[in-house]
């Protein structure tokens, strides 16, 4: 990745290594992931060790340390979205996009995540595809969005 | 050069704003922009307005306000017509061009868009009409329907700030002990009086002192402080302002989830625009505070909500709890005096200094005064977030509120309090909800999660669920909490297979007291309140899952199995989207599911528009 922009990053935080997961919230936002040259050059940038670094991208669900696919499918988990189903939305999208959850297709195109709760329990079961919110879904409607961005890969 | 520069500017500024609005005589439309109706297409639904009342010549009289979350998020896209409050429910863009003609220039009502409840179809025009409004006292959350969330205008015109003006005048002390006569319970769910607290940061010797809003709203379930941020945040601040201007704080922190783009988002328009105009920075309104509050987002982890791991987290550390053998209040962030709220708590205090403290403690309860925001979700007709004054009954709120049970199922449980609260039976609909009522019963507050369960939901996996949670969220720090949760969750697990015995359910209770003792923090502490409030009001399901090797529910897939019924006419699309192409059968003949190969995903119950399967 272009360090440059790790460097913009940095320096919007005047350097200040209290803001290190702010500053690694930023870097994922931009590359989707944690690059490892990233890592290293925040933690030679601080003056924080790449350990400490690496313990807060494994404790916080946020970060993921493997680049992620080019579609983010994400489950809501929440309790209102678990009663009324969600579990079963899970293992239906692991089934049509060939993925385990928390997995990324070989192709790069989709990641499946599940999140604790994104809050908009009145619309449960919610899935969120690349920032959409959809709610009230159902797996007929899953597999028809899942459809729709396969196709729209192949158009390209 | 802050706009607002004292108090007797800050009174003029809002007459003229009152005044301006006055002399337009502006109709306001006001459509819900809040998460949920975003969802529904909210924003299409704002464009279509904006772009009808444009093409009509209208925008001199009628103004199109996208506003935070109305609250009744099952009906949504949600329009409400100030000044009648005439609510339009439901409402998707292919229906503003008519809406706009007939309704707001012709003052016609049209019926198809009204509010019509679900058990006798009766339909209602205004919005405190409506049953699902009409039982609530929105002190917090009605202002959400006429603020612009991304106007300090709109919030100064409706009193904004006034709250502040207010505690300015009397001074630190007796704005201390207005909040304490007040008795405002922390909302985040530990229910300790924001007073005492206060109190106690206020006092602790040191030169320095922080104030935190905890916004790292983690309870599955729970999604009032969201909409709070979102439809009025400068009440927040405003509270914010006033804790530390009481304490004697000049940092502030809003620790808000990343989870909630929209919250942080508006928070940040927000701060700006309080810095403008003087209600944050050096020198607020013309006397010696200065202030400032900086966002800080989480990184999704449950524990951060927990005031000592939040703290670390903000220091740049992995937000571990610690023991507080010392409070918070006395050495936290940076080891400095910190007082930490809920963003709930924060909304309330302008409320108070603005109307005071006997006003306040007349809503309520004697031991829970004021009103709580509750989520009301899962298995209940109105979805959405719910205002009402502590002390009503659960009946009241999930069936007067809720309209009850939808698809005529029976209820049968409701977990309040989240993963640290529990799940209570019909037999306690009556029980009045406050931080203590709940509490003797097993749950809790919480931050107001309210998850509505009927009969096909199965408690046994409502315990594995929330124990899955946890066990995947606990820092780890804690032995008993780290190994304890696994165990009890591979525990429930064996019972949800079918696999558990009475000796399981005795290993169970055992640990939970284990895991209860040997933990630092409430995640540990609390962890075992989803297990043992089933396992205490329903021990039969349990009994059958061990016994009978039986889901009652017919949840638990290891003890399920599908089957199709004489209902079946052979329309066949269930064996068409069988992933596992187990269902047999020949156009207009009976289809079989072949049990074997039957994987339990449920598409052909979803897809049969026949009602002919059937889970046993």
């Amino acid at each position: 990745m272009d360090l440059t922009k790790v460097d913009a990053i940095i320096e919007n935080y005047d350097g200040d290594a209290t803001s290190l997961l702010a500053i690694m919230q930023d870097v994922q936002d931009q590359e989707n992931y944690l690059p490892r040259e990233a890592v290293n050059h925040i933690s030679a940038k601080l003056d924080v060790p790449v350990s400490r670094i690496y313990s807060m991208a494994t404790f916080f669900e946020s970060f993921h340390l493997e680049p992620r696919g080019k579609h983010i499918c994400t489950v809501c988990m929440g309790t209102a979205c678990h009663v009324r189903g969600a579990q079963r939305l899970v293992e239906h999208l692991e089934r049509d996009l060939s993925v385990k959850s928390g997995g990324t297709t070989e192709d790069l195109q989709f990641t499946l995540e599940e999140v604790n709760c994104v809050g908009a329990c009145a619309l449960g079961p919610l899935v969120i595809i690349d920032g959409e919110y959809h709610g009230n879904v159902t797996s007929t409607r899953l597999t028809k969005a899942v459809k729709k961005l396969k196709t729209r890969k192949g158009g390209e | 050069m802050a706009l607002i520069s004292n108090s007797a500017k800050l009174r003029s500024y809002r007459e003229e704003l009152v005044d301006k609005k006055n002399k337009e005589g502006k109709k306001v439309v006001a459509i819900c922009a809040g998460t949920g109706c975003n969802a529904y297409g909210s924003p299409k639904v704002v464009a279509a307005f904006r772009e009808e009342i444009e093409k009509q010549g209208l925008s001199d009289k009628i103004e199109i306000k996208p506003t935070g979350c109305h609250g009744f998020c099952e009906r949504g896209t949600l329009v409400l017509m100030h000044p009648e409050k005439q609510l339009y429910q439901r409402v998707k863009p292919e229906a503003v061009a008519e809406i706009v003609e007939k309704t707001l220039k012709g003052g016609e009502v049209l019926e198809e868009h009204l509010y019509d409840e679900p058990n006798t179809g009766e339909r209602y025009k205004t919005e405190h009409e409506i049953p699902f409004y009409k039982h609530q006292e929105r002190l917090i959350l009605g202002k959400n329907g006429e603020i612009d969330p991304t106007s300090i205008d709109d919030y100064i015109a409706m009193g904004g700030y006034d709250g502040l003006t207010k505690a300015l005048e009397l001074g630190p002390d007796a704005v201390l002990e207005e909040v304490k006569k007040a008795n405002v319970r922390g909302r985040g769910g530990g229910g300790f009086p924001a007073g005492r607290k206060w109190e106690t940061c206020k006092n602790a010797p040191s030169d320095k002192r922080y104030v935190i809003c905890n916004a790292d709203e983690g309870d599955p379930g729970a999604f009032m402080d969201r909409s709070i941020l979102e439809g009025n945040p400068h009440a927040v601040i405003e509270g914010m302002i006033i804790a530390a201007f009481t304490i004697g704080a000049d940092e502030g922190y809003v620790y808000v989830r990343h989870e909630y783009p929209l919250a942080i988002e508006r928070l940040t328009i927000a701060l700006a625009q309080a810095r403008e105009w003087g209600f944050l920075g050096k020198g607020i309104l013309g006397t010696d505070l200065d202030f400032n509050i900086k966002i800080n987002r989480g990184g999704g982890a449950f524990v951060c909500g927990e005031s000592t791991a939040l703290m670390a987290s903000i220091e740049g550390k992995v937000g571990e709890p610690r023991a507080k053998h010392i409070h918070t209040v006395v050495a936290g962030l940076h080891n400095k005096p910190t007082n930490l709220n809920n963003v709930e708590t924060y909304a309330n205090i302008p409320l108070i200094l603005d109307k005071g403290a006997d006003w306040y403690i007349s809503k309520g309860t004697k031991g829970s005064p004021g009103t709580k925001i509750f989520s009301l979700v899962g298995k209940v007709n109105n979805t959405g977030l719910v205002e009402a004054e502590m002390g009503m009954t659960l009946r009241q709120i999930i069936f007067d509120i809720g309209g009850g049970i939808p698809d005529g199922n029976e209820f049968k449980a409701v977990q309040t309090g989240g993963p640290s609260g529990g799940c209570l039976p019909a037999s306690k609909l009556d029980l009045k909800v406050d931080f203590d009522s709940l509490w003797e019963e097993g749950s809790m507050m919480g931050s107001g999660g309210m998850i509505v369960m009927d009969d096909k939901t199965c408690m046994v996996d409502v315990a594995k669920y929330f124990l899955g949670f946890l066990k995947f969220e606990s820092c780890g720090k804690c032995t008993t909490c780290r190994e304890g949760l696994r165990r009890l969750h591979e525990l429930v697990t064996d019972i949800s297979e079918g696999k558990g015995t009475e000796e399981t359910i005795s290993l169970i209770e055992e640990l939970c007291d284990t895991v209860e003792a040997g933990s630092l923090c409430a995640l540990g502490t609390t962890a075992m309140n989803p297990v043992l409030s089933t396992l205490k009001y329903f021990r039969d399901e349990y009994m059958a899952h061990v016994n009978d090797h039986r889901c009652p529910a017919g949840v638990c897939k290891e003890l399920i199995t599908y089957e199709i019924t004489d209902n079946c006419n052979g329309c066949m699309v269930c064996a068409k989207r069988c992933p596992e192409n187990c269902i047999a059968g020949e156009k207009k003949q009976l289809h079989v599911i072949d049990n074997e190969k039957c994987i339990k995903c449920g598409i052909c119950k979803d897809v049969c528009k026949f009602d002919a399967v059937r889970i046993y």
